[in-house]
């Protein structure tokens, strides 16, 4: 018997590390520490509901766990075979238990090929992935030779994860054909977009298939050497992304000669310092070499002078992650998956307003409704959708009209979005979209690196405009200023940053150009979002005077006599919301 | 910036050195050696940056340059606890920001600031990926979940 604890981030926040420990000590007091094993695998992805706890073989999925209810997992479930009811996942309609994940409307939609292993293995012990397969591909590119390699990742049509969605192909037939001395592998693990955690979740959960896949990468380009450009804000993906490197060499899958093909190739990290734009790769490969990461012109691409001038493949963790599966099963099964143009799957990480907050993945073509209302569950406190951005600071905001529009990277492109790394933020009616736009350009203002005057000044000039008009104080000129600008920024950029920052803006305005109206005109935020448009009132007839707000205000703006109507002083009040949440009565309300 | 004027003692003199050399004096390795500083002394004042570029050959401006354009580097201390509120987009519609004015507050700083007595520095972090726990408040290693501006106080508290 097993027991799978996820050991994700998420997981490892609410106590899941307890858990490890008092199940151990729940069996050992009970003298079963030989029969049961305990093991910490990697993120099971339905973070809404954890820390979850997985028992094998009868697949029972425990929510929600604390370290005090290990004991009663243990007596009930282990050792007299029962489940422990309180802890399973309650169905949202039929209010029905669902002990088998495979049941429950989260995972049904979902095919797993990139996140294979998350949540199945322990990442720290190499031969669980060996057992799952693992290093049975490089065991087979040795045998078809790279050519032929590069032919299956070809026809395989997968692209690039990282967001600009090139195919993966053709970048290794490129790299293969510039001769050089050296030539460098990169593993992009830079995961910059605030929200999505799929590169970080898979490092932690399955850093195995990241290294066999760099070494199939180093093996068809002919590269003996891989760097791993990684943020130093992800200590547990580095910690085990390390421990895996060194037992890779032990096993002989990295170092001389592996598996005795003559072939040479090892692997180093180099850590990030927080910079967004290292994810745009010349950016990525100048940050690697100690300078500062900014980009500059291609071409040359990285395929011709790429790290230390040398010909340079980088792809990212989330591609690297599909390549192992598809040499084991051949370009045709992955390129049955998916759409026209987008093959196989892609990892979402879906936050914001949605019941089911967790790091998914479907096959290209799901549509975002399916997405968000049967794997989501659908709104938060039974609030109405108003839009979902994909592809972070980069993409855009789509609303109800879009909700069926199946995703891949071409339809989100013309809805005026991006596939991104597959960041999937949902907002409810409490958004307000001007608020959204201004909060994405403070992102990109604070990350341009400088280089190039259009990103550098023109994302500035946007954010202030945003701002005057979140303050009360636009014009409808503003309006045709921010469209106009946000053309030039795009047209003008160096790199990518600066050619997709104004993406945010303009998709608002397109989709939302009411409540940029109502801003400006009215001088009023529909959805009770900025500040400086609104004023807390409290209605005389309501306020029964119980004081309640008063005691609660934490500038003392509230004023009044005990049993009579209470006034807010305007001029002090700092709109922190505290005595709505308060009052009783309803009396209190936001105009 | 406001610059910590401090003197150095001959053993982080030497320290310095010594991170140097485990990256053979080598300049494109400085961001691995600013990492091992930083985990070292806190934080990179000026006098730092200089030693690390006498010792890599390299001019102090270079290493000033990539010191501050990576926001992971800092040049002032931090407080005896840092706070980081994560203002990551999950964050931010699930109300961080409130989060993040409730912080403000009550210890009286502005984000980057240290309060008087050195024992909080408030920050702002870009996405721990612990999305599901939304919003999110980071105190030292410390991750805290689903916080509302009324639990800030009960946080503070633990670090009395």
């Amino acid at each position: 018997m097993h027991m799978l604890v996820c050991g994700g981030t998420g997981c490892r926040a609410s106590a899941s590390d307890a858990i490890v420990e008092t199940l151990n000590s729940e069996l050992a007091a009970k003298g079963m520490e030989n029969e049961v094993q305990v093991i910490m695998t990697g993120c099971f992805g339905f973070c809404e509901k954890g820390p979850i706890v997985k028992i094998l073989p009868d697949n029972t999925f425990y929510t929600q766990v604390t370290p005090a209810d290990s004991a009663e997992i243990v007596a009930e479930h282990i050792v007299k075979g029962r489940k422990v009811n309180r802890l399973l996942y309650t169905d949202p309609e039929n209010k029905e238990h669902i002990s088998d994940s495979k049941h429950m409307g989260f995972y049904k939609k979902q095919l797993r090929i990139a996140l294979r292993n998350c949540g199945v293995i322990n990442p720290e012990n190499v031969e669980e992935y060996i057992a799952r397969d693992g290093y049975q591909a490089i065991g087979k590119v040795f045998e078809m030779g790279a050519q032929a390699t590069i032919e299956q990742m070809k026809k395989s049509g997968l692209r690039g994860r990282g967001g600009g969605g090139f195919p993966t192909g053709l970048k290794w037939e490129i790299a293969s054909k510039n001769h050089a001395d050296q030539k460098y592998v990169v593993c992009n693990a830079d995961e910059g977009d605030p929200g999505a955690f799929m590169d970080r979740s898979i490092l932690e959960g399955d850093p195995h298939s990241v290294i066999e896949a760099m070494t199939i990468n180093g093996f068809c380009i002919g590269a003996t050497k891989g760097l791993v450009y990684i943020r130093a804000e992800y200590p547990l993906a580095i910690k085990r992304l390390q421990i895996a490197i060194d037992q890779a060499r032990e096993y002989g899958l990295l170092g001389k000669d592996i598996l005795g093909s003559g072939f040479d190739f090892d692997i180093e990290l180099r850590y990030g310092a927080g910079a967004f734009v290292c994810g745009e790769e010349t950016a990525l490969i100048h940050s690697m070499e100690g300078e500062r990461g900014e980009p500059t012109v291609k071409p040359p691409f990285p395929a011709e002078s790429g790290y230390l001038g040398k010909p340079t493949n980088v792809n990212n963790v989330e591609t690297f992650a599909n390549i192992p599966v598809i040499i084991l099963k051949g370009a045709e099964w992955f390129s049955a998956i998916g759409s026209e143009k987008s093959k196989g799957t892609k990892v979402f990480a879906l936050a914001g307003k949605i019941n089911n907050v967790g790091l998914i993945e479907v096959p290209m073509g799901t549509t975002l409704r399916e997405v968000i209302y049967e794997i989501g569950g659908g709104i938060k406190n039974g609030k109405k959708f108003k839009a979902v951005q994909t592809g972070g600071p980069s993409g855009g905001c789509l609303t109800e009209k879009h909700l069926d529009t199946p995703i891949d990277y071409d339809n989100l492109l013309a809805v005026g979005s991006m596939m991104g790394s597959g960041g999937m933020i949902v907002m409810d009616e409490d958004d307000c979209m001007v608020s959204v736009a201004k909060f994405y350009l403070e992102f990109t203002v604070e990350e341009s690196c400088g280089k190039c005057s259009p990103c550098r000044i023109g994302n500035k000039r946007l954010h202030e405009l945003l701002e005057r008009i979140t303050k009360g104080e636009g014009t409808m000129e503003d309006l045709d200023r921010l469209r106009n600008l946000s053309h030039v920024i795009k047209d003008s950029s160096l790199c990518g940053l600066g050619q997709t920052s104004p993406n945010p803006v303009l998709s608002t305005l397109d989709n939302f150009y009411d409540e940029y109206v109502a801003h400006v005109t009215e001088r009023k935020c529909p959805a009770g979002q900025c500040k400086s448009l609104m004023q807390y009132v409290i209605d005389q007839e309501a306020c029964v005077g119980c004081t309640a707000c008063a005691r609660n205000c934490p500038v003392n703006a509230i004023a009044g006599d005990r049993k009579k109507p209470h006034v807010i002083d305007t001029s002090i009040c700092i709109k922190c919301g505290a005595c709505i949440e308060k009052c009783k009565f309803n009396a209190i309300s936001i105009q | 910036m406001s610059h910590v004027k401090v003197e150095l003692k001959k053993e982080d003199v030497a320290k310095i050195k010594e991170i140097c050399k485990t990256f053979h004096n080598n300049p494109g390795e400085l961001i691995n050696v600013l990492h091992k500083a930083q985990s070292f002394f806190g934080y990179l004042p000026a006098e730092v940056q200089e030693i690390v570029a006498v010792e890599l050959n390299i001019p102090v401006a270079k290493v000033y340059g990539v010191v501050t354009f990576y926001s992971f580097f800092t040049m002032l201390p931090k407080g005896q606890h840092p706070i980081s509120i994560c203002t990551g987009t999950a964050c931010y519609v699930r109300g961080a920001e409130k989060v993040l004015d409730e912080f403000k507050r009550i210890l009286n700083v502005s984000v980057g600031e240290t309060t008087p007595d050195g024992k909080f520095s408030l920050g702002c972090l870009r996405c721990v990926g612990a999305c599901g726990l939304a919003p999110v408040v980071m105190v030292g290693e410390k991750v805290y979940g689903r916080v509302s501006p009324d639990g800030v106080k009960d946080i503070l508290k633990e670090y009395e």
